[in-house]
């Protein structure tokens, strides 16, 4: 990305990183807020005005959120065939992939990359993790899921690393490379769980899906009913990966360069700082990240893969990973945050609504991406934000200002 | 460029030196090459194939060395591919043979172009005025859905195409308003325009035909029959939509407003340096307005074909573009930004589409995946800088503030 032409008002930094970082400064946490406050409202509206009447709107909204099982919190039971509790225990599952593949968008949009190839970087990871758990079956079992993880994640830090070597030797651009990676690793998937493909299961010959993971890389539920699908230990791995992200990104050298590099490539080159070496390294932990999305859903959940199917782990993950990444605005927490809450949307939705009594339960999955886009959208209008948020300023001028460096300000 | 050539400045001349013909002549013998080994001629021997490849092959070289690169490798890629087709079309029977490559593999492919040409022409004007449109799929998406709602009610297929391109055209405009004036990341608006375009298709879907089919008897886009009887360009040609033969006109329309007219020249010019525009008195703004609004109605045109066309018939289906506006999208770039090349790899991606559907009839379900991943892979080499650097418009993607 070369430098715009200097000019007033916003137009200052150099890349979408440095403008969220200005936003940072301006809004703290409140603007996500509007912004999600904003999307279910226009939403709402939209069902209110298609099933003409405002009760329902309400009425969807509160079964929506007996749906995520929040309500657990309020009365907490120990309890695991509790409906809250399960419902809960499924929300956390959804969220789990989201977390990472929103690390993944995060951690590249700190390097000034767009890595659209979340979906991509999930299905190899899932793909060489379903590989490595169906063989070495016998394995010590932590050695094992250590093995699959390890290699799940190494093959999306690859996948993207193409993409990265593309952008720092001959500048094509991220955003078309990772989209074309994600349909080249949906139609390998395609082939390699299709009928006589290599990861095919042997047994029978015509049903397009993976062998089940072996016994040893699973990862263990620790949360809910045997055979109902429980929480498995991946949340906390999810949760380890965040705090990895904060501590490579805030207190490495490593981090230092991808965050000065994603603030302003230029400056970041006069400094010393190999922009190249960045964009290759920074988009490859990026993959990483959403390559152990995929490894977790392969040893967890799923254990085995079908060709087409249509549930959102296959088509969305790596979407719905900017979406959070961009609410909590591509820092650790926020993006934590922003996979929870995309994770309830989504569980909650479809559960709330599945057996809703106001209306079609098949309406649910796509109030959800309403609800979704709508979100998107309006982050990417930071600026639509910042001069609502500054006029407001501007009417309350004694407000305490910060004058933190920019850098500093955006960790 | 030698002394010589610099020197001496004859157009006449200048032309005869561009190896702009010899490059085309490669690539078209490369594709020759594979004919041969086909029907309706059917060489069942490599030699001539060989031959017709080796002298692509060589043409390519020839055509880098004057220094088009990029068409000559592409020169280069097509001969050795042509020979590759047509060694594994020797290892196949001749029955088989006859089943893939018959007169409908070229109306299928003209049927899955369709669609391809009318959304990478759309992307192609957005991306010309400087605005990156990433939602094309959602625009084509929520044109497929609108398209035969209004075809359903409306009775008739022209309103549903009104209809669609209504629609698609106010997308594209609350986008362009993000885009333009607000001055957000075009990916992340895009991306925000394909998740809503799910929801708002799917969630209108069930709300307004209550989870069943769309009706029989949806009015369909009429074909054009010019052509009747068994021959082969009948059968080929004959049968076509009328929103194909649209689409021929619409590259040959492209090309002229974008390169023949003042128009086109301030399209670019937003496009290549808003600020330069904005000095000779160029209203930026309206200009990139005006693009990514049309930019929505052709890619909505091209969505309703998918549902009103040879493929959909009058059905609707959840997400039903299913990566159709990224393929576009893919043809705009493989095509360099251009209106004939993003026609000749909308038929290239086209065709390899046909060809995994015929294969998958003819062979087995996974044969013709590997055609599938063609479109990605070609792109992803386009991208790489293999076959020359492409040229995307130089302010693409970037936000313009007025001063």
């Amino acid at each position: 990305m070369s430098v715009p032409p200097a000019s007033e008002g916003f137009a200052e930094t150099t890349t979408f990183a440095g403008r969220l970082a200005l936003k940072q400064r301006a809004g703290g946490i409140v603007v996500p807020i509007i912004t999600v406050l904003f999307a279910l409202l226009v939403s709402g509206i939209v069902v209110a005005a298609t099933q003409h009447s405002v009760h329902t709107a309400l009425v969807v909204f509160k079964e929506i959120y007996y749906g995520t099982g929040l309500n657990w919190f309020a009365n907490p039971t120990t309890n695991l065939t509790n409906v809250s509790a399960y419902n809960l225990s499924q929300t956390l599952l959804q969220a789990t992939p989201l977390i990472l593949t929103g690390l993944a968008v995060a951690f590249a949009f700190r390097c000034g990359m767009f890595n659209i190839g979340g979906n991509g970087q999930y299905i190899v990871g899932l793909l060489m993790a379903n590989w490595l758990g169906v063989n070495f079956a016998g394995m010590n079992s932590f050695l094992h899921i250590l093995l699959c993880i390890a290699g799940g994640t190494l093959a999306g830090a690859a996948y993207a690393g193409i993409a990265g070597v593309l952008k720092a030797t001959v500048g094509a651009h991220e955003v078309i490379a990772t989209i074309m990676l994600n349909w080249i690793a949906f139609w390998t998937a395609t082939w390699m769980l299709g009928q006589g493909g290599p990861l095919q299961v042997a047994n029978n010959p015509i049903d397009p899906v993976s062998s089940q993971v072996s016994q040893s890389a699973r990862l263990p539920d620790f949360w809910g009913v045997q055979g109902f699908q429980g929480l498995h230990i991946g949340i906390f791995i999810a949760l380890a990966a965040v705090v990895v992200f904060w501590v490579l990104l805030n207190r490495t050298t490593l981090g230092y360069e991808v965050r000065a590099v994603g603030f302003n490539p230029d400056a970041a080159a006069y400094g010393g700082i190999s922009v190249k070496k960045n964009y290759i390294r920074a988009m490859a932990i990026s993959g990483a990240f959403a390559g152990l999305a995929g490894t977790l859903d392969m040893l967890g959940g799923a254990q085995n893969y079908r060709v087409g199917q249509l549930d959102i782990p296959f088509i969305q993950v790596g979407f719905i990973g900017i979406a959070a990444a961009l609410l909590g605005r591509n820092t650790a927490v926020g993006t934590l945050l922003g996979a929870l809450l995309f994770g309830a949307l989504s569980y909650g939705t479809s559960q709330g609504l599945g057996s809703s009594s106001v209306i079609n339960p098949t309406l649910a999955s796509n109030l959800s991406y309403i609800i979704q886009g709508l979100i998107v959208l309006f982050i990417g209008a930071d600026l639509l934000i910042l001069t609502v948020w500054n006029s407001r300023k501007k009417l309350r001028p004694k407000r305490r200002t910060t004058a933190a460096p920019a850098v500093e300000a955006s960790s | 460029m030698t002394a010589w050539s610099a020197t001496v400045d004859n157009p006449v001349a200048n032309r005869m030196r561009d190896a702009r013909l010899p490059g085309i002549v490669g690539i078209a013998l490369g594709v020759f090459a594979a004919l041969l080994a086909i029907p309706p001629i059917e060489v069942r021997s490599i030699t001539w194939s060989l031959v017709v490849g080796v002298i692509a092959g060589m043409l390519g070289i020839w055509t880098v060395t004057r220094g088009r690169r990029r068409l000559g490798w592409l020169a280069v890629a097509s001969g050795i591919l042509g020979v590759g087709l047509a060694l594994l079309a020797l290892q196949s029977s001749t029955t088989n043979l006859g089943y893939t490559f018959d007169a409908s593999l070229v109306s299928q492919t003209l049927s899955f172009a369709t669609p391809l040409v009318f959304g990478s022409i759309a992307g192609m004007f957005s991306e010309r005025s400087g605005v990156v449109n990433i939602g094309l799929e959602g625009m084509m998406l929520l044109g497929a859905f609108w398209g035969v709602y209004g075809a359903d009610k409306g009775g008739s297929w022209a309103i549903g195409l009104v209809l669609a391109m209504g629609v698609g055209g106010l997308a594209a405009l609350v986008y362009a308003w993000f885009a333009i004036h607000l001055r957000a990341d075009q990916i992340v608006g895009g991306t925000g325009i394909n998740f809503l375009a799910i929801g708002i298709t799917g969630y209108f879907y069930v709300q307004l035909y209550n989870n069943n089919r769309i009706p029989y008897g949806v009015s369909l886009l009429p074909n054009v029959n010019f052509l009747s009887g068994n021959g082969f360009f009948a059968q080929a040609l004959g049968g076509l939509d009328v929103l194909t033969w649209a689409s021929f006109a619409l590259v040959i329309v492209a090309y002229i407003v974008l390169f023949k007219t003042p128009l086109g020249l301030r399209i670019r010019a937003c496009g290549e340096h808003p600020r330069a525009a904005d000095t000779v008195g160029i209203n930026v703004y309206a200009i990139r307005y005006g693009c990514v609004v049309l930019s929505g109605v052709l890619a909505a045109i091209g969505g309703i074909y998918l549902s009103l066309g040879p493929e959909g018939q009058g059905q609707f289906g959840f997400n039903m573009t299913d990566g159709r506006g990224f393929i576009a999208l893919a043809a705009m770039i493989f095509g360099n930004w251009r209106p004939a090349g993003a026609f000749a790899a909308a038929l290239l991606f086209g065709f390899s589409s046909a060809l995994a559907l015929k294969l998958a009839g003819v062979y087995s379900a996974q044969a013709g995946t590997l055609f599938q991943i063609l479109p990605y892979v070609l792109t992803l080499i386009a991208i790489a800088g293999v076959i020359g650097r492409p040229t995307p418009p130089a302010a693409d993607g970037k936000p313009y503030a007025k001063q």
